[in-house]
């Protein structure tokens, strides 16, 4: 190959690195000082493309070229770094304290709102900003034209440590900052103002966030969609470079932009697969990121979802009766449009439930569950394409594909615990997410694949509802079962003393790697009944929002009783489906929906049911006078 | 007395720093194995070594003459090794009669069972493991709203459910207040001479070990200083130099004087 040019993308590489670092080191701050690991950090980003955008054409037409430019670039950072102040004062702050599955959960409700406010607010296209005044050139390097601004932001990652080094090392914000980040629970104790330095934090990260955004508009356009493709970089990059570490969010930049400059060249089509992968081996390998330190103990799985199980009285074994024949007669009540919303219902919840056994069972806050979900359905759908094999033997071979990728991938992800663990699950489903996308001559790419019916016997919408309620339903009370077994014992005591659990003979991880691969499996056959009611799928079955779904129905029913998942599936696709036809902006609903769940609700629909009946029963006890 | 289980110069080291330089112990069955030392002594290291959860650089730990150096904690348990932690450790989701039941469940091996309803199972059995701690009465109450004293108890019944031969107590009376102490340490030298159970423990609380202990180890910068009965101990000029003290030399006086008086020594 020409060394001009590998010299050439080399450069590239670390133009790209640079824009990552700008995002990954404000994130990497904020979850040094704060513990959140900021979902919505992207979204800061993209507003910072959005506002600069926006704004430079105005700034250069009254202020001069040079300076309107760069005067809005510094405005677009400072407004996103006033935002995120914002965001620390109205929802962070009430959710420090909180499981970190929340601390996702509503930093992902303000990806969606954002997302929606910007749609809402400036339109659903591109914006396209202008070039950057004096740096629209090019130098020539070994006879090769290389734009100047590249150049420009090559520069710019390497000032930004220095800054943010003198920043830390030099200053008295500073220095709190790093000994947050070493023990927050001492800066405390020692009287430091909490508020300001989490509220002080929050603007640096915002800033950063914008800053890289706005610096992008020479490149590419801003559009509503790289808030999700720029968090997963993020992320990527700060969990290899340890969380909390900018140092090592630096150093980790580079790798990954260098790594994609080059390995465009060498795989063309598994970029992304290479990236996800560098870091799935990076969690293995060295748990705690190339720069990161070991965790110290954190809010923990939290008991807001810590499953607690009692056998059913009467009461409850009649209503789950009454609710299953309610769904066997729900075809005689409902018109055709009813019985393929309640058939996607009833595929959603056992999507849910089967999360529940590994987060309201065993306590590992999993943030990808659409990577088994996606796999059953492709897994079904190629058998039919590709090998020509019916329905039935597709449906049996789904769950078994999804088990066998959770097995395989689930052997690393239970070596890891807490955000680290949430991470590299969100990783294994952005991988998969990946292939589907890019590997287009088996998976059809973003096309998907079509034309994935049901056999003839079942391909009648009223036959297809009663197939999957049955199949759903056999997996449903299988893993139930499995709950009230001894294995869902063992894996409730891993969940709530590992140490115990290992002091009484109980194989951990072992324990927690059948967990994941029996729940693998059973998200699997939900993907593949859900391939058969579709005719088709596309790489959305393996997206982020699908995982956020199945967790969303989790916590919205409530993970501390086991039939709150199906309630909350239940519940929140009937929202969707009421709330679709009257409104584009279900993300915004659904953003909203998962706040509420955070602040307001936090042990879901039948935990706040459970409460009550439990503060009516502490009160007819003491009217009676007994001890309670 | 025969060793039940055998520390064989077990060293372990940090870094530039030594932990533990080769320390060696033997513990008979039914003895009460007392390891004191001033802070950073290396008591947790050897504690860990022993109890599965660091593996020693050199050095080896029998278990009735077989090697078990470097087995998991799990492994050590199926051997016959229970043990309980300076913070007790039980399940805080379940009843106080579950938590035992799950060492049963376990030792019976029955935790990857997928199918049979776990609630009944080796209830008898973890019930009159609970009758013998003294926390029958609480069997149906959820662990995490008994005081701490009794979570304490409900912890010891956990470790002893499965019979084992060899108990390991981690600080076994932190965080008790005084009473409750002394009644704690007496069931757990009661229950060890019946079952002739081997008690291996770290305190702090120098009345427990004077009062409790059969003999005692005495662990300085990671070496064993003085080993012995309590009284030969006590006597130690090392040991009162570089850790007992005066108030330490008074508390372990006046324990082993209650001792003689309230149960005439040790066996």
């Amino acid at each position: 190959m020409d060394p001009a040019f590998l010299v050439i993308q080399g450069l590239n590489g670390l133009a790209s690195a640079s824009s990552l670092f700008l995002i990954a080191s404000g994130l990497t701050l904020v979850f040094g000082v704060t513990r959140i690991v900021n979902f919505a950090h992207g979204s800061l980003t993209m507003l910072g493309a959005y506002a600069a955008a926006l704004l430079a054409p105005l700034a250069m037409a009254s202020l001069g070229k040079p300076l309107g430019f760069w005067t809005a670039i510094a405005v677009a950072a400072i407004a996103v770094g006033l935002l995120g102040v914002l965001i620390e004062i109205v929802l962070l702050r009430r959710i420090y304290r909180a499981p970190e599955l929340f601390q996702l959960l509503a930093t992902f409700a303000l990806v969606l709102i954002i997302q929606d406010l910007v749609i809402l607010t400036i339109g659903p296209q591109d914006v396209l900003g202008p070039r950057a005044p004096g740096l629209t050139g090019f130098v020539e390097i070994f006879g090769r034209r290389f734009p100047l601004y590249e150049l420009f932001l090559i520069a710019v990652g390497p000032i930004v440590l220095g800054l943010l080094w003198l920043l830390l090392t030099r200053t008295r914000f500073g220095i709190l900052v790093r000994a947050a980040t070493q023990d927050r629970e001492m800066v405390g104790a020692l009287g430091v103002d909490q508020a300001r330095l989490f509220t002080g934090t929050l603007f640096l990260g915002a800033f950063l966030a914008g800053l890289g955004g706005a610096l992008q508009i020479p490149r590419a356009p801003a559009n509503t969609e790289m808030d999700l493709a720029l968090i997963a970089e993020a992320f990527v990059v700060t969990v290899i470079g340890g969380m909390g570490s900018v140092t090592g969010a630096f150093l980790a930049a580079i790798l990954i932009g260098v790594l994609q400059a080059y390995g465009i060249l060498i795989f063309p089509e598994i970029t992304l697969v290479v990236v996800f992968l560098l870091m799935a081996i990076v969690l293995v390998v060295r748990p705690y990121g190339l720069l990161g330190k070991p965790e110290p103990i954190g809010a923990g799985p939290g008991a807001a979802f810590a499953l607690t199980l009692r056998p059913w009285t009467g009461v409850e074994n009649a209503l789950a009766i009454l609710g299953i024949l309610a769904l066997a007669a729900a075809p005689l009540l409902l018109d055709a449009y009813g019985v393929t919303v309640a058939t996607e219902a009833v595929i959603l919840a056992l999507v849910a439930f089967s999360l529940h056994l590994i987060i309201g069972v065993g306590g590992l806050v999993s943030f990808g569950h659409a990577a088994w979900f996606g796999l059953g359905a492709y897994g079904a759908a190629l058998a039919v394409k590709s090998l020509s094999i019916p329905m039935e033997a597709a449906l049996a071979l789904a769950p078994l594909v999804a088990g066998l990728g959770a097995a395989l991938f689930g052997a690393f992800v239970v070596r890891l615990s807490g955000i680290y663990l949430a991470m590299l699950t969100l990783a294994v489903a952005q991988i998969l997410y990946a292939v589907a996308f890019q590997w287009v001559e088996v998976t059809g790419g973003d096309n998907g694949i079509v034309g994935v019916w049901p056999a003839d016997w079942a391909s009648g919408r009223i036959v297809y509802f009663y197939l999957v309620l049955a199949l759903a339903g056999a997996a449903i009370l299988a893993l139930r079962r499995i709950m009230y077994a001894p294995f869902g014992y063992a894996l409730r005591a891993a969940r709530d003393s590992a140490l115990r659990a290992e002091a009484i003979g109980i194989a951990v991880r072992r324990t927690r790697w059948l967990a994941f691969a029996l729940s693998g499996a059973a998200a699997g056959l939900a993907g593949g009944l859900w391939t058969f009611l579709k005719g088709a799928i596309d790489p959305t079955v393996l997206s982020i929002p699908v995982s956020v779904d199945a967790l969303a129905m989790l916590l919205l029913g409530g993970a501390q009783t086991v039939i709150g998942p199906i309630v909350g599936a239940g519940l929140l696709h009937m929202m969707e489906d009421q709330t679709m036809p009257l409104t584009d902006y279900w993300r915004l609903v659904l953003g909203l929906v998962l706040l509420a769940i955070v602040l307001l609700a936090p042990r879901g629909v039948v935990g706040a049911i459970e409460a009550l009946r439990e503060a009516r029963r502490d009160e007819t006890r003491a009217a009676k006078g007994a001890p309670p | 007395m025969s060793a039940l289980l055998e520390a064989r110069g077990l060293s372990k080291r940090f870094g530039g720093v030594v932990a533990a330089d080769a320390v060696s112990f033997s513990l008979a069955p039914g003895e009460m194995l007392a390891m004191i030392g001033p802070n950073g002594a290396g008591k947790s290291t050897t504690f860990a070594m022993v109890g599965g959860q660091l593996a020693p650089d050199s050095g080896r730990v029998l278990l009735d003459g077989a090697d078990v150096t470097g087995l998991s904690p799990a492994a050590l348990f199926r051997r016959g090794i229970g043990r309980t932690f300076q913070v007790a450790q039980t399940f805080a989701t379940m009843t106080v009669c579950e938590n035992v039941q799950m060492a049963l469940l376990s030792a019976a091996g029955e935790v990857f069972g997928l199918w049979r309803t776990a609630r009944a199972r080796h209830r008898e059995a973890a019930l009159e493991a609970l009758a013998r701690v003294g926390m029958a009465q609480a069997a149906d109450r959820p662990t995490a709203t008994l005081a701490y004293g009794d979570v304490k108890r409900v912890e010891l019944a956990i470790a002893l459910a499965a019979r084992p031969r060899v108990l390991l107590m981690d600080e076994p009376t932190a965080g008790m207040a005084a009473q409750e102490r002394a009644e704690l340490m007496a069931l757990v030298r009661t229950i060890a001479r019946e079952r002739a159970i081997g008690v291996l423990f770290t305190e702090h609380d120098m009345g427990a070990v004077f009062a409790h202990a059969d003999r005692i180890l005495v662990l300085v910068r990671g070496e064993i200083v003085a080993a012995g009965a309590p009284e030969a101990v006590r006597e130690d000029a090392r040991v009162r130099a570089a850790y007992l003290g005066e108030t330490g030399a008074r508390t372990a006086a006046q324990a082993l004087d209650a001792r003689e008086t309230h149960d005439g020594g040790r066996p």
